[in-house]
């Protein structure tokens, strides 16, 4: 069960999106996100919302994983909701006590819960057509031009590739081990901050050991299939951008115009 | 299902003389409830363990039997349904869990893996300790339970980690052994130990129950070694239970039990070829040593000498 | 000179703990003086309790660990020497016991691919190999998954592919079936042997699961770092006392035969199969029940 809750939730269906260059996709997601913050217009929004549709329907992913994602960042966006609505200063539209609501800040309230909310899907829709391995792939090559200042950026993205696929296996385990001391009488969730400190001991040691033990297999299971770091490495899904990236470079153009001109447009 | 009728009619389990240890009422447990991904884990799964008794757990992976147990200590709430222990509904308000964790003994798969301490003493001395018992009687406990999982007094004050597989397996079961319980509930304790390590566990485990008379409650994938030390057998398939009933009586069905991705013991199936070459031998056979008896009571009868050829 | 696909030479091999100062403390001895020769194309198994030394022994054949004293030939290439260390890992390749462990891809395919990456075979070439590999395992219709959602047994036959996709003469299996449930041990063993009879891959399997060396064309035991059996695996299951000695067991129906056999009963040594008991035991008991008659 712990396993479905996890970072790289990728859905596994063949899409247009599914099969974009990485880096076509990495870009686009900044080219969105950066995008709302310089939407500040009914219409702006407006092209941000078509944009988004058009990336939902290529993506061939059910709108309810969409917005799963929502869920950790409700809290987020409730407070800030709140914060807009009632701390924005105008025309006053009523008023409890000594807050009150105002229609500019029910205005930007409402672009500010679109803009988290597009943000939180953008994002989304990229991890859910991007395997971890294509994104770590992704910014293996697309920040490749660092190595050349001696920065690890292979080594750095074995690693983030290693430590999406243990996260869960991590997760379930700790899940197990809580259990097994739980049947010895640990207790977990009483006591104060100190005791509660202390009971996680009997949680965390055999965490790590499990943690070292995986790390030193895993190690040698790597050197054992000729791992040797990424000198003289080849890839078995090289990047290589194709029409549609290049097509999806051209609607990112399009789009970032749409919304910047939309923004400076007299309303 | 007809073994569980034979299973009372045997006699040896009549309910009003045999107290019960733990009784189940037709549990069922969800996954992910309320949601689109909602999956039965347990499905109406009743049973009874009689206070005594060696009850071996068997099911494929998936099967449900982890889950199960889990619920006999209260780690995991049923979604529906009602856990008696001693009588005693566990989920009723107020019942003390941890009490029940104390009494319900649960020994994970690989519980070594959850040895933290610096050594093995005070490892096993965790547990008495959670019990809020003094200092003296939490050593007095964890002597006893290293002394009865015959762990050698040399090793007690190692780091774990310096002790063998078969070493690491007996101090994590002493772990719980140190809390007392009246019933011990094993998931596949033998796992990844050599024959003979396999062996040793197991018969310690045997002794816990011949001689402490502990009710015991062990999963396991090895049916000869169920056959050979339980006394009933529960078999669970796809969340539900399937069998309940003597090693004799659920092997006797090894036909499903092998649909359900199981096995009778090797020997089970050696009898069972023999009596279809139309040699009358008893078909109920499940260990070795029965096999044995029968087949050499078969050939003394006649030649007087065994083997014989005639 | 004919030298085997794997050969041990006088190998010795010691586990050297050292305190703080540097300063040896404790030398254990896990391999003592070792002499193997393995054939090309052998299903060979290898028995021995915990700690007998049969997993220090596997990690030397692909150059993890290097011999104390001693040699070890893959292919007549030597593990010590540095400069074969790649093509003997290409040539030996390793499946270790823990599933989850060894997995490198976050998809199925990927790990596959992973060792072939390393050797920087090309890409078109990767894609072959990975396909025969998952097709060779019977794991290509689980290709786009997660490993995670595999059951212990499919993990451990990715595993064998991503070896199979480097193109190994030898794969040495460390107890690959340990932490499997007996549905997953008997599918991990049976594509093992489709392996060596099929492409003629040389087996080196790590047990000490009995069931599991019947099929092997040779079975060796390992007991204190030493070879103390080798033999055919009825040569080895006759010698039931002796295996018992060494912390091993025999399957049932071996010990039923080698039980009536100690009590006279006129039976081979070294039964292995249910079927071969049968064509002993059953004339015998026939012949009983028409006396009786």
């Amino acid at each position: 069960m712990m396993r479905e809750i996890t970072l790289g939730q990728y859905y596994p269906v063949d899409s247009v999106l599914h099969r974009m260059d990485p880096r076509t996709k990495l870009f686009g997601t900044m080219v969105f996100i950066v995008s709302l913050f310089f939407a500040n217009s009914l219409a702006a929004y407006g092209a941000a919302t078509v944009f988004l549709i058009l990336v939902i329907r290529l993506s061939k992913v059910p709108f309810g994983f969409m917005v799963r994602g929502l869920r950790a960042v409700m809290f987020l966006l409730l407070i800030s909701v709140s914060f807009n609505l009632f701390l924005t200063p105008g025309t006053e539209i009523f008023r409890i006590g000594f807050l009150k609501m105002t229609w500019e800040g029910l205005r930007l309230a409402g672009f500010m819960a679109l803009r988290l909310v597009y943000l939180v899907i953008g994002s989304s829709v990229m991890t859910l057509t991007t395997t971890p391995n294509q994104l770590t792939d992704g910014l293996e090559k697309g920040l490749g031009f660092l190595k050349r200042v001696g920065a690890p950026i292979h080594e750095v993205s074995m690693m983030m590739s290693i430590a999406l696929r243990f996260i869960p296996i991590l997760v379930e385990e700790t899940d197990k081990i809580m259990k097994a001391q739980m049947a010895r009488g640990a207790d977990f969730e009483s006591g104060n901050l100190v005791q509660k400190a202390k009971s996680m001991v009997p949680l965390l040691v055999p965490l790590f050991i499990s943690a070292f033990r995986r790390a030193t297999d895993l190690a040698m299971a790597m050197e054992a299939r000729c791992y040797h770091g990424g000198e003289g490495r080849t890839k078995m899904k090289p990047l290589h951008y194709a029409r549609r990236d290049y097509i999806g470079y051209l609607v990112y153009v399009v789009y970032f115009s749409a919304v910047i001109l939309l923004g400076i447009v007299p309303k | 299902m007809d073994a569980q009728k034979t299973g009372e009619e045997h006699g040896i389990l009549q309910e009003d003389e045999i107290r019960m240890a733990i009784r189940a009422e037709h549990i069922n447990y969800l996954y992910g409830e309320g949601t689109a991904f909602e999956q039965y884990a347990l499905r109406d799964v009743s049973f009874e363990i009689g206070d005594g008794e060696f009850v071996g757990l068997i099911g494929h992976t998936g099967s449900g039997k982890s889950t199960l147990i889990q619920h006999l200590n209260g780690l995991i709430q049923a979604s529906s349904g009602k856990i008696y222990y001693n009588g005693e509904d566990i989920y009723q308000d107020g019942y003390d869990k941890r009490g029940l964790r104390s009494k319900v003994g649960l020994v994970f798969q690989y519980p070594e893996h959850q040895l933290f301490e610096v050594d093995v003493f005070s490892d096993v001395c965790f547990g008495p300790r959670n019990q809020g018992l003094s200092k003296e009687e939490t050593e007095i406990r964890a002597k006893e339970a290293l002394t009865l999982v015959g762990l050698e007094e040399r090793f007690w004050f190692q780091s774990p980690f310096e002790l063998s597989g078969g070493q690491k397996r007996r101090a994590a079961i002493a772990g719980v052994l140190a809390m007392r319980p009246e019933v011990l509930i094993l998931d596949e304790p033998t796992a990844g130990l050599d024959p003979q390590g396999r062996d040793e566990i197991l018969d310690e485990i045997s002794a816990l129950h011949r001689e402490k008379g502990m009710t015991i409650v062990l999963v396991s994938h090895s049916m000869e070694d169920i056959a050979r030390y339980a006394d009933r057998i529960l078999v669970m398939n796809h969340g539900e239970k399937m069998f309940d009933g003597t090693p004799k009586e659920v092997f006797r069905h090894y036909k499903e039990l092998e649909r359900m991705g199981l096995a009778a013991p090797q020997i089970t199936y050696v009898v069972r070829q023999l009596q279809e070459h139309g040699i009358p031998i008893e078909g109920d056979i499940t260990t070795v040593e029965e096999a044995r008896d029968e087949i050499l009571k078969l050939l003394e009868k006649n030649s007087g000498k065994a083997g014989d050829r005639p | 000179m004919s030298m085997g696909i794997i050969k041990a030479s006088k190998l010795i091999y010691e586990y050297i703990r050292r305190d703080e100062e540097d300063q040896v403390e404790e030398v254990n001895r896990a391999i003592d003086g070792l002499d193997l020769d393995i054939q090309e194309g052998d299903f060979v198994a290898i028995l021995g309790h915990n700690g007998s030394g049969k997993s220090t022994f596997a990690k030397q054949l692909n150059g993890i660990l290097m011999p104390t004293e001693g040699t070890v030939w893959i292919s007549g290439m030597r593990t010590d020497d540095d400069s074969h260390i790649w093509d003997i890992r290409k040539t030996a390749g390793m499946v270790f016991q823990n599933p989850d462990n060894q997995i490198i891809g976050n998809v199925v395919e990927e790990d596959v691919g992973f060792g072939p990456e390393n050797l920087g075979v090309p890409t078109d070439e990767i894609w072959r190999r990975v396909d025969e590999s998952l097709a060779a395992v019977g794991m290509t219709a689980y290709r786009m998954k997660s490993p995670n959602k595999l059951s212990g047994g499919q993990k451990q036959r990715v595993a064998i592919a991503g070896v199979m996709a480097m193109k190994p003469k030898c794969i040495i299996l460390d107890e690959p079936t340990a932490m499997l449930d007996p549905n997953g041990r008997r599918e991990v063993i049976r594509t093992v042997h489709e392996l060596n009879k099929k492409e003629g891959i040389t087996v080196l399997l790590i047990t000490h699961y009995m069931e599991e060396v019947i099929e092997a064309d040779r079975v060796i035991v390992m007991d204190s770092g030493r070879l103390v059996m080798d033999g055919t695996p009825k040569e080895i299951f006759s010698r039931v006392r002796e295996l018992k000695g060494y912390r091993l067991d025999v399957p049932q129906v071996t010990e039923l035969a080698y039980e009536l056999r100690q009590q006279g009963a006129d039976l081979p040594e070294g039964v292995l199969t249910i079927e071969e008991l049968m064509e002993y035991l059953v004339p015998m008991l026939q012949a009983c029940k028409d006396q009786e008659g």
